[in-house]
């Protein structure tokens, strides 16, 4: 069953809190999820991919995931990740990869400076990732923000670095946050790990106003299941 | 040991902070042309070297206290 399910471990930090609907988006995608405590020093056997969900780990001292990148998940995450493993961060998530120098550049409090909560539209750059294969190029998303610190900030080398490389795979259509180059969601160079401040699992059930995010999260139970085919 | 570590952000990078609190002053009536927001850290050391001080210092800079892509350290051992 595992080739079908292909199992998708969410890490929990102290201060996750969109852990559980990652798990239960996942699911309803097709994937097993697999909720993983910070503490852990291994990944569950195999784990096709790994999502660090949104929140507020360690309380987002300091600066946002600057206290998280140092839990002893992250090791095996980073080593997962060297080999090739795909590796979402959504939000708190996103924070965390880029001070865990997982992906470039950082983010920063809102220009706005106020909590930014609700459905942003957003344009697919790039389809032909593990993460928006299900989309097409140009396409319009509609997803939730809600998040006090997500202006994504890479000095201009950085930043034209990024374009250059095409890793820029989404963008807002209204730049909410004062990101650079409206960014969203960023791939590393390698195209394996990606995070974006928009919350995919919350946009899942059209209840909840859009199933967009089915895309991006059902395109990373594809790539896991092929991953995990590839594994047998 | 006694240390300070300074951080604060680097030249031309946005700091809203600072804007509102610039802003704030403002409206207070204060003539204030900018403002930026850094953060202090207060240490105590078990050092008794003030070189090897200075060098763990750094290390927690670069390890934690600053990011290095929008924020500049200052560090101060007391004598």
């Amino acid at each position: 069953m595992t080739e079908r399910r292909p199992k998708i471990a969410i890490v929990v930090f102290p201060g996750s809190n969109d852990d559980r609907d990652a798990a239960l988006a996942f699911e309803a995608l097709g994937a097993e999820p697999a909720l993983v405590w910070h503490g852990e020093l291994e990944l569950p056997r195999d784990v096709a991919a790994v999502a660090l969900p949104g929140g507020f780990s360690y309380g987002d001292y300091l600066r946002c995931g600057a206290i998280a990148r140092f839990a002893p998940v992250m090791a095996a995450i980073t080593r997962f990740a060297a080999d090739g493993g795909l590796v979402l961060g959504i939000c708190n998530g996103f924070q965390i990869l880029c001070e865990a120098g997982l992906l470039p550049g950082t983010l920063r409090p809102n220009a706005s400076l106020t909590f930014a909560c609700r459905d942003v539209p957003l344009v697919v750059e790039r389809a032909d990732t593990p993460f928006t294969s299900r989309c097409v190029a140009g396409q319009r998303l509609t997803i939730a923000i809600k998040h006090g610190e997500g202006c994504y900030f890479a000095d201009e080398p950085l930043l034209s670095e990024l374009e250059a490389n095409g890793q820029i795979a989404l963008r807002y259509e209204q730049n909410p946050n004062g990101s650079v180059a409206a960014v969203a969601g960023v791939l590393n160079a390698e195209g394996n790990v990606f995070g974006l401040m928009p919350h995919p699992e919350h946009a899942v059930d059209a209840l909840l106003g859009s199933t967009d995010g089915a895309l991006v999260l059902g395109s990373l139970v594809d790539a896991a299941r092929d991953r995990a085919l590839a594994l047998v | 040991m006694k240390a300070t570590v300074l951080v604060r952000p680097k030249p031309g990078i946005l700091d809203p902070q600072g804007e509102a609190v610039e802003s704030s002053l403002r409206h207070l009536g204060f003539a204030v042309e900018t403002a930026r927001v850094g953060r202090l850290v207060e240490l105590e050391l078990e050092a008794e070297d003030p070189e090897r001080a200075r060098d763990e210092l750094e290390r927690m800079c670069e390890q934690l206290l600053a990011n290095p892509l929008i924020e500049s350290y200052e560090i101060t051992v007391a004598p």
